[in-house]
């Protein structure tokens, strides 16, 4: 494992070595390969660039892009876009919060959901709008959330 | 010469050199602008605004800490719109910050207290929104509060730029912004060192000095304990900065007095304990230089953030470190054995505090089993300066009044050389004087090293023992080690001659006087005043050099035997072992 990381880094420092702001392309491939930033890539890349890790966490943190967890197996997006918010957007971000014990931002300790909060999701019509993964739900009710979330997976 | 800018503040017609910043020539006409984020010590971050100033001719306020002066400038430091400015920098700042100040490690000398103070608020002006974020103890030597940090950048710069540790950084951005090491873990698996700088920099409670004073009075109540104390170098020429007293004043008697009156029975002095660091020290230098015993060069070991850094990031400089205990260990040690025997004292009953420049020092006395020498934790309790001004502030002690008293015999009287281990340099100068001793025989003409003094991140100098050049190194200031250690492996690797025979560093800017543990707004000013206190301390002495000081050769015939000997070895010297971390 550990000689995976060293090659994986490796072979796109090499690629941006000689590139100004090098730290954040080779960053932004990271993220796209394991879909977030983990510590010990981090850990490798600060020994290898000669950056310190604290600087490198203070550019995954400063960039909304950048995370630092691994995303859950299903995304969801609850749109708090202003037609959405006045709608009662909050009220399901609080009911899918309490079903799942996370915050936006975070995900499920078993890996299953990912909750993010969003901004507008282009169908304000059918406010509020969450959408799982690709599938979007519109006129959503608080009472219909459990329904929808055991439609992707388990809720335990 | 720099180009000599002419320029008008408030009306008054100035000349400074070009690079001057407005809040510096200001000072020059009498006007001192209010500051928050801007440390003396430090490189401006324009974090705060509260600086801000007029400029004729421009719609745009500047801040006076980060804008040089211009030619033709014409400059307003005050009027009732800048004022206003102010005070809503500060309302803005406060409606972030918590109210609890009477609580606060800061209260009465925080600096956004004061301003809040100056400018007279006495309202809340904006709702309060506070950061829900954990404090943060692992170190057991500083405490971090999130919520009460102003995001001036102080602690981060210090940490980053100045130490070269980078245990610290500013995390997110916008209101979300914070200050944390990297990622979410605690300060004690970062490369934190414990020097803090960072306590010493923060201008709020965010970042304060773990504060265990509570135990000492535990202690001193405790009729089966025998409380005993030490006094470092560093804390006689800085406590008076807490008593209104010129800084660098040497309190050095009126702090033995103050602590025999705080309930201690024995006073002891860390300087006596120097003197015998010396002796070892000196001694393994003699192996080393004369007899090629171990590699050269050596290098000091008296200041546990140091070691604590070299473990970390420099295992392999191991072989090189003096293993010689810093003075405070020493001295407990010595509390618990030699003293206790003597006296027919129980040693477990004997309770060892240190009154240290430092915050590292907490760490050090539980670091490894080397400080547990004497059968018992040879040092209880390690205090700063801070903690002491205020149990002395507790107890009502008049110490500005207090008449002057001798410390307790025998580990009290110290050599000149014992007491400069305050100052960056002084420890080498200390052993440069006993060294040539132990080497030639013969004593110095003038024991004064002039070069080795001073405030120069890195000091070099040649000096000639019994016909041998020992070329030697100091830095202070962890972010000038780099340079002297690159320096000395590269020599290692190519298998060339060593650049220096003996190197001293002190992790902290100015040695223990800068200490992080010591009274706060610190300036080079403020560092070479204290400095000199000690340096006049030690011209003053009839005994400037260790091997000088009878009570050390009484120690050493009627306890240690000799410098290197078993016994020395055994309770005086301790071991290092590498102990990397992710690379600051």
């Amino acid at each position: 494992m550990e000689q995976k990381i060293s090659i994986e880094i490796k072979n796109l420092v090499d690629k941006w070595k000689s590139k100004e702001g090098n730290l954040i392309m080779i960053l932004h491939e990271i993220q796209n390969h394991h879909g977030y930033v983990p510590r010990e890539l981090s850990l490798e890349l600060s020994q290898m660039l000669d950056v310190p890790l604290a600087r490198i966490y203070e550019v995954i943190t400063f960039y909304n892009f950048f995370k630092l967890t691994p995303p859950g197996k299903h995304k969801i997006a609850v749109c708090m876009g202003t037609a959405c918010y006045l709608k009662g957007g909050q009220d399901l971000i609080n009911e899918v919060k309490n079903i799942l014990h996370i915050e936006p931002g975070q995900t499920t300790k078993d890996g299953q959901y990912y909750l993010d909060m969003v901004r507008c999701l282009g169908c304000c019509g059918l406010a509020p709008v969450m959408m799982i993964d690709e599938k979007v739900y519109g006129k959503v009710k608080k009472s219909e959330i459990m329904d929808i979330l055991s439609k992707h997976g388990s809720t335990d | 010469m720099p180009k000599v800018i002419k320029a008008k503040i408030n009306g008054i017609l100035l000349r400074v050199p070009e690079g001057t910043t407005i809040l510096e020539a200001a000072e020059k006409v009498q006007v001192k602008i209010p500051t928050l984020c801007k440390h003396p010590d430090l490189t401006a971050s324009a974090g705060c605004g509260i600086c801000i100033v007029r400029i004729k001719g421009t719609a745009k306020m500047l801040r006076a800490c980060s804008t040089p002066i211009e030619e033709g400038m014409e400059i307003i430091t005050h009027d009732p719109e800048i004022v206003e400015i102010r005070r809503t920098v500060i309302e803005l700042i406060l409606s972030n910050h918590p109210n609890d100040c009477l609580k606060c490690g800061r209260n009465n000398n925080c600096e956004l207290q004061k301003l809040t103070a100056d400018f007279g608020i006495r309202q809340e002006s904006f709702p309060q929104f506070l950061k829900n974020l954990p404090t943060d103890n692992s170190t057991n030597t500083i405490t971090l509060e999130p919520p009460k940090c102003i995001l001036c950048g102080r602690c981060v710069e210090v940490c980053q730029n100045g130490q070269d540790v980078w245990a610290l950084s500013f995390l997110e951005r916008g209101i979300k912004t914070r200050i944390s090491p990297a990622g979410e873990i605690q300060l004690a698996d970062s490369p934190c060192v414990r020097c803090g700088q960072c306590s010493n920099h923060c201008p709020t409670g965010a970042i304060v000095e773990k504060d265990h004073t509570g135990k000492v009075w535990e202690a001193l109540l405790d009729p089966d304990k025998f409380c005993v104390v030490q006094i470092a170098p560093a804390v006689r020429v800085a406590i008076g900065e807490a008593f209104g007293f010129p800084v660098g004043t040497n309190l050095t008697r009126k702090m033995y007095a103050v602590l025999r009156r705080l309930g201690f029975k024995a006073v002891f002095d860390t300087s006596f304990a120097a003197d015998v660091t010396i002796m070892e020290e000196a001694s393994e230098f003699e192996e080393r230089f004369i007899n090629n015993k171990k590699p050269l060069p050596l290098i000091t070991s008296c200041c546990p953030s140091w070691v604590d850094f070299m473990e970390k990031f420099h295992g392999d400089m191991i072989e090189h470190f003096s293993s010689c205990k810093s003075p405070h260990e020493i001295l407990g040690v010595l509390s618990k054995t030699y003293y206790a025997r003597k006296n027919n004292i129980d040693p477990a009953k004997i309770f060892m505090v240190s009154i240290m420049p430092c915050t590292s020092k907490k760490y050090e006395i539980s670091r490894s089993d080397e400080m547990f020498a004497s059968g018992y934790q040879d040092i209880d309790v390690a205090l700063t300066t801070r903690e002491l001004s205020r149990m002395i502030k507790q107890s009502g002690l008049d110490f500005n009044h207090l008449p002057e008293e001798e410390c307790d015999s025998i580990l009290g009287e110290y050599a000149g050389a014992g007491v400069i281990f305050g100052a960056t340099g002084g420890v080498m100068e200390a052993a440069l004087r006993t060294a040539n001793y132990f080497i030639t025989g013969n004593e110095l003409e003038r024991v004064d090293f002039d070069a080795v003094r001073g405030l120069k991140g890195v000091k070099e100098a040649e000096i000639e023992i019994a016909g041998k050049k020992v070329k030697i190194a100091i830095a202070h200031g962890l972010g000038n080690v780099e340079y002297v250690i690159n320096k000395v492996r590269e020599a290692k690797k190519n298998n060339k001659e060593m650049p220096w025979h003996f190197i001293e560093v002190m992790a902290c800017p100015g040695g223990c006087v800068g200490g992080g543990g010591q009274p706060y707004n610190v300036t080079d000013e403020l560092r070479i005043k204290r400095a000199e206190g000690l340096y006049k301390e030690d011209k003053t002495k009839e005994i400037r050099c260790s091997h000088q000081n009878p009570y050390i050769k009484r120690i050493y015939e009627e306890f240690l035997e000799k410098p290197l000997s078993e016994k020395s070895e055994k309770l005086l010297h301790t071991a290092y072992k590498s102990r990397p971390t992710y690379r600051k």
